[in-house]
């Protein structure tokens, strides 16, 4: 018999530069729902089991270490929880699929300011918002998960073009400090 | 530029596939005449004003939006889900 | 010479600098203009065309002459305007355009054949013989041409680019730009305050004047500490707003680390996205010269300039200044020079009703219409009434008066709008929507105007935003702005109108004479306004000498366009993050390292990189490799990582109808655990991708795409779900990433296979079932790509590369191993299989002989135009086989043996080609007019880029294993 062992896309590393910290971070199942029409009611009750429901736009709610995240029109990523039984809705495990980088500590938003072409300021993108948008070339998840602290959700096959792109961006912003007039 | 995706909002044009016009919404029904078919696929107006065209939010929300436009003055009037449009 | 007590400079930090390989000092704060000046170097450059020696005209982002070579250690800027590089030390500067030395430049020559060298005289000039064109001409231009050099290695900066938003963007510092911030940012407004200069203040750092009761330059520090101050105020100094776009977009260019010695991480420059709800357009206005003969020599000089460099630098450009003006304020230079101790030699004013009253002697209605001096002035001539008088000076300041900085507000095909009272163009209201010219910028010259529109702008934005603020405008000065439009002083002389680019009202004449009357015609005969400061100090004088020579009014003659940038970026900036490895995502396998650690060369797929092959010791090239790697396939069995084929998820009661729709084939009818090829045509009958797609439940496909097409098919699934079957229940992803799956294919695949899995099973050729293997789920496919037996089998992604390693070492040991791209093309060739390669958007499903797997039964996408006439038959090049014994190539095309070679002859051309060591022969596949009927004729290949000229056999596609046998064993 094979030992399949399983592997990260970047086997949990982490870096800091500045003041900001960059991270994989292991953030167990992912499993998206997509909502079937006339499905609605039917996936509200499964998801109530967990204490959850079909997030608004553009957000994300967390309930007992369940996430979930909105990721399009009638579509959400259950994170971090085996699904419940859900009718009405494709539940397809993307658990595999991505790799997904904490990016934390002060100064955090102007470092994805390099490649996040959206406004990341804390009233525009407050705690508890989740955005499909991009990192450069890259289409991403990002969620706020605190004032100054950020989930990158990426392809897993790119995770190492992901971590390239945001550490060069913490060590552009680290070796401006100090350089204001 | 800028499109305002009905559902992700405000966002920069790099954000979006450009497809082309309304018209390839307009699919003619099986065993429709040829001139039908070439008017869908090949035809096209090039209005100096209001226009309407299909543009796709690749690295938002993967919807398809109809977005009502001047190619004059750049305004856009309305962006709506390709998957909920009226008529 | 630098005079003391007067200056924001820091006096207490000196610094060294070099330039043209001699060393100076200067101060923190000093630019390199102002440095140069301090240490009387007034020489920095030649012209671009009759190399006239010039020096520093401005203080600012518009200079035209000094522009020089910044040295750094991997790189070499040129065509930097010294007025806004700041020294410090080390700073290595070199001027530029000259051939020998900057005193004793050999193209100088060009200014005494001035004559011939005229508007337009390329035109006239290098137009015969024509065999001169490229042996004589080209060269010559093209070692004139041009203006600074590179380092001619590789520019190993960093360059950053950034996006911003905020309610209100403030562009300028000046006045009307720190009033504006003051009353957003008071406001609670999210505001950014774009400077471009190193310092914020505007012109009340060059100018002695009064705010609110105090110093200028008091008030504008109080102001800065306020807004420093407010969170929601971000200030971004050494940042042009460099152009205007849709939607609230502005483009800013921030010179990071310009200004101080290379830092590893620290961006030379960074390229901003500001999207803005409103704009406030502070940017001020630019003083114009005036066109009199020789007007261009070092020591002539802005008049605001001079008063910057005195009053912002503590610099005297020259000892004996004398002032050229039309306007009352510019008597304030002269005023503070005298002040400084500076001797004014005279006031030159072209206004029969000016004041004759000051400290020192005033010409009153008259002009100067020359000057001499060759590296630098020395004297100036003034014509007044009949009367000539010669002065002795080395520094004449010249104001024309001043042209609104409005290039902004025409970024979006504004026109702008000609004012008579301030003869200047001012900027057309709501030319940029969201955007509002202010100040200077929008023709209120006083410094009370600057502050009250810069208020009154702010305080209309904050409205809108739905917020409150109280601000009091200080007390300033209001001074009437009262010229007399005075562009070119009569003469038979050259009078400069474009320094940088060397066009004089004699050009701008002559191109009116010869029928370019037309500014925009103009601009092009003479190359007036297209130099690097892209007309700013030239524009408007030149059409008002056109106007005059055409006979027409300003506003009738009309301006140029201005577009962006306002001031040059550099490619780096704009470009930056897309260099290297931020090109492009790279997509890795999970079996990347294994595949490197047998030394496998990656090759680019798309956006994956892929193993090219396996070299094993002895091998030689490639080849060798490639071919032991078929062979083993053949004949033993190989293992591959074709994870990057697409793969979507369909979910729902609808799903197998919508693959009806989107394939030509039907899939309704597929039984559960079985696997069928489909193919996709795009509306216009074209095929568009292939692949296979499963039925793993009732209601449940995994459909499969090529590699290269995975995002062109999502797209258009998603294109044909939501604009014509919203309703329906399916619904899909990609699973592209979650899965790692692996081709293992050969005659001892079946055993391999099994092997690692915990129960084994029998699938019949195109099945699919769930497999368990080490305790993982998985799945297992049997298809083929290479015509052996062959299976595909996935796991989810962490498991990928145990696995890959796993299959590779037991396929070891039964004689086989890992294969590579080439031996994966081979094998498919061998087998007639296409890639998009054939499928390349050029060929129907007729052409690739699949005209069969249309269905007649059901509508699908492009079914209508694939029927069409000329989708289909004789006429069209289809799918052949080519067979020979010498080397071919794709790219080349056919033809009949014995026929000409040309594109009228021409029956087709070839797409993929390979040795095989199968057939033991050169295999083709290719396109061939009518080539399905044509199997076993001679066909002639001609490849012109490779020298290729060889005599093929037309056969079948399809070259092994022709009955399919051993895919179904």
């Amino acid at each position: 018999m094979p030992e399949l062992i399983a592997k990260s896309a970047l086997e949990g590393r982490s870096s800091t530069s500045g003041t900001v910290t960059l991270a994989e971070v292991a953030v167990g199942p992912i499993t998206s729902i997509a909502v079937f029409p006339g499905g609605a009611k039917a996936v509200a009750k499964g998801l109530k089991t967990l204490g959850l429901a079909m997030p608004e736009p553009n957000s994300f709610a967390e309930k007992k270490g369940a996430r979930i995240v909105w990721t399009g029109r009638d579509q959400a990523f259950l994170i971090g929880v085996a699904p419940p039984v859900l009718e009405g809705a494709a539940v397809t495990d993307q658990s595999d699929g991505w790799a997904v980088l904490s990016v934390s500590g002060a100064g955090v938003a102007d470092v994805l300011a390099r490649w996040v072409p959206i406004d990341l300021r804390l009233a525009a993108f407050p705690v508890g918002r989740a955005v499909r948008t991009q990192l450069n070339h890259m289409n991403v998840v990002i969620l706020r998960v605190g004032d100054h602290a950020f989930e990158v959700m990426v392809f897993r096959s790119m995770a190492r073009t992901a971590w390239h792109e945001v550490e060069t961006a913490m060590h552009m912003v680290a070796a401006r400090l100090g350089t204001k007039i | 530029m800028r499109l305002t995706c009905p559902l992700c909002g405000d966002r920069d044009r790099r954000e979006f596939y450009y497809y082309g016009a309304e018209d390839y919404l307009h699919r003619p029904v099986e065993g429709a005449p040829v001139a039908d078919w070439d008017n869908y696929l090949h035809l096209r107006d090039n209005p100096a004003g209001v226009t309407k065209d299909l543009w796709y939010h690749e690295a938002g929300c993967s919807q398809w939006l109809l977005v009502t436009r001047n190619t004059v003055t750049h305004e856009i009037s309305a962006v709506e889900l390709v998957a909920e449009r009226k008529a | 010479m630098r005079i003391d007590g007067k200056g924001l400079i820091d006096r207490t930090k000196p610094v060294r600098f070099r330039f043209d390989g001699k060393d100076y000092a200067g101060y923190k704060g000093d630019t390199l203009a102002s440095a140069l000046l301090a240490n009387d170097v007034r020489l920095v450059g030649r012209s671009f065309k009759y190399h006239r020696p010039r020096g520093v005209l401005t203080a600012g982002s518009e200079e035209p002459n000094a522009l020089v070579e910044v040295v750094g250690p991997s790189n070499q800027t040129p065509n930097v305007r010294a007025t806004m590089q700041e020294v410090f030390e080390g700073l290595v500067a070199q001027s530029q355009n000259r051939l020998g030395s900057l005193r004793f430049d050999l193209l100088a020559v060009n200014d005494y054949l001035s004559p011939f060298l005229s508007a337009g005289f390329y035109y006239k000039t290098f137009m015969w013989p024509r065999a001169f064109w490229e042996g004589l001409y080209e060269p010559i231009i093209r070692r004139a041409a041009g203006l600074g050099s590179l380092s001619g290695k590789h520019d190993e900066g960093t360059y950053e680019k950034a996006f911003a938003f905020c309610d209100v963007l403030v562009i300028g510092s000046g006045p009307a730009g720190l009033m504006a911030a003051l009353t957003a940012g008071r406001s609670g407004a999210d505001v950014i305050l774009c400077e471009e200069s190193h310092a914020l203040g505007g012109r009340l750092l060059s100018d002695n004047q009064t705010v609110g009761g105090m110093p200028a330059g008091e008030w504008v520090a109080q102001v800065v500490a306020e807004l420093q101050a407010l969170p929601n105020v971000r200030i971004m100094a050494r940042t042009t707003v460099t152009g205007a776009y849709d939607h609230g977009t502005y483009g800013a260019l921030e010179r990071v680390g310009l200004h101080k010695p290379a830092r590893p991480n620290l961006p030379r420059e960074c390229f901003w996205r500001i999207v803005a709800k409103h704009a406030v357009l502070a940017s001020g206005a630019l003083e114009r010269p005036v066109a009199f003969e020789n007007n261009d020599r070092p020591g002539i000089m802005m008049a605001s300039a001079v008063r910057t460099y005195l009053n912002r630098y503590g610099v005297v450009p020259g000892k004996r200044v004398t002032l050229f003006a039309n306007t009352d304020q510019a008597r304030g230079v002269a005023r503070e020079l005298m002040a400084a101790g500076v001797t004014v030699a005279a006031i030159i004013d072209p206004r029969p009703d000016a004041s004759s009253v000051e400290d020192c002697p005033v010409h009153v209605g008259a002009e100067v219409v020359g000057s001499r001096g060759r590296l630098g002035l020395s004297g100036i001539q003034v014509r007044k009434g009949s009367e000539i008088i010669e002065i002795e000076t080395d520094c004449l300041a010249m104001s024309g008066g001043w042209n609104p900085t409005i290039h902004l507000t025409c970024h979006m095909n504004g026109r702008p709008r000609w004012s008579e009272e301030l003869a200047a163009f001012v900027p057309m209201e709501g030319a940029v929507p969201g955007l509002v010219a202010v100040g200077a910028a929008n023709g209120s010259m006083s410094t009370h105007g600057a502050l009250v529109t810069g208020h009154a702008a702010a305080l209309k934005a904050v409205e809108a935003l739905g917020r409150k603020v109280s601000v009091a405008v200080p007390e300033a000065e209001d001074m009437p702005y009262r010229l007399k439009a005075l562009w070119a002083v009569e003469g038979t002389g050259r009078a400069w109108l474009d320094f940088a680019n060397d066009v004089t009202t004699k050009d701008v004449k002559l191109a009116a004479q010869e029928g370019f009357r037309s500014v925009e015609h103009m601009k092009r005969y003479t190359t007036q306004g297209m130099a690097p400061d892209q007309g700013k100090n030239s524009n408007v004088a030149a059409l008002a000498v056109l106007a005059d020579a055409t006979g027409r009014g300003i506003a009738e003659t009309g301006v140029t366009t201005f577009r962006p940038p306002f001031t040059p970026v550099s490619i780096a900036a704009m470009g930056a993050g897309g260099r290297a490895e931020g090109f492009a995502p790279q997509r890795f396998l999970t079996s990347d390292q294994a595949s490197r650690d047998r030394g496998a060369p990656m090759i680019e797929a798309g956006l994956w990189y892929r193993p090219s092959y396996f070299p094993k010791p002895g091998e030689t090239t490639w080849r060798d490799a490639c071919d032991r790697e078929v062979n083993m396939v053949r004949q033993a069995v190989g293992v591959a990582d074709v994870s990057t084929l697409g793969k979507i998820d369909i979910q729902g009661k609808d799903a197998g109808r919508f693959l009806d729709f989107v394939y030509t084939n039907t899939f309704s009818t597929l039984p559960v655990g079985r696997v069928r090829y489909g193919l996709m045509l795009r509306e216009d009958g074209l095929v568009l991708d292939d692949g296979t797609s499963a039925r793993l439940g009732q209601d449940h496909y995994l459909m499969t795409t090529t590699t290269a097409a995975a995002g062109l098919v999502m797209r258009h699934l998603d294109f044909v779900h939501q604009a014509f079957c919203a309703d329906w229940q399916v619904r899909f992803i990609s699973v592209t990433e979650s899965w790692a799956q692996f081709a293992v294919a050969g005659p001892k695949a079946r055993a391999l296979v099994n092997s690692f899995l915990e129960v084994p099973v029998e699938l019949p050729f195109m099945g699919v079932a769930p497999v368990r293997i080490g305790g993982v789920d998985g799945r297992l496919f049997r298809i083929s790509f290479s015509g052996e037996e062959g299976y595909e089998l996935s796991v989810p992604t962490r498991y990928g590369e145990a696995l890959f390693r796993d299959l590779v070492a037991r396929a070891e040991t039964m004689g086989g191993g890992p294969y590579g791209m080439e031996a994966l093309n081979v094998l498919r060739i061998e087998k007639g299989f296409i890639t998009h390669a054939e499928i390349h958007g050029r060929v129907t499903a007729h052409d690739i002989g699949m005209e069969k797997m249309v269905s007649a039964k059901k509508d699908c996408i492009g079914k209508a135009a694939a029927t069409r006439p000329g989708m289909w038959g004789p006429e069209r090049e289809q799918l052949v086989g080519l067979k020979t014994h010498a080397p071919i190539s794709a790219g080349a095309h056919l033809f009949v043996p014995a026929t000409e070679v040309h594109r009228e002859t021409d029956q087709g051309y070839v797409t993929s080609v390979c040795w095989s060591p199968t057939v033991g022969a050169w295999l083709g596949l290719g396109f061939l007019k009518d080539g399905r009927a044509r199997h076993g004729e001679k066909i002639r290949l001609v490849d012109h880029l490779r020298g290729l000229d060889v005599i093929c056999e037309v056969c079948h596609p399809v070259f092994h294993d022709p009955e399919g046998e051993k895919l179904r064993a």
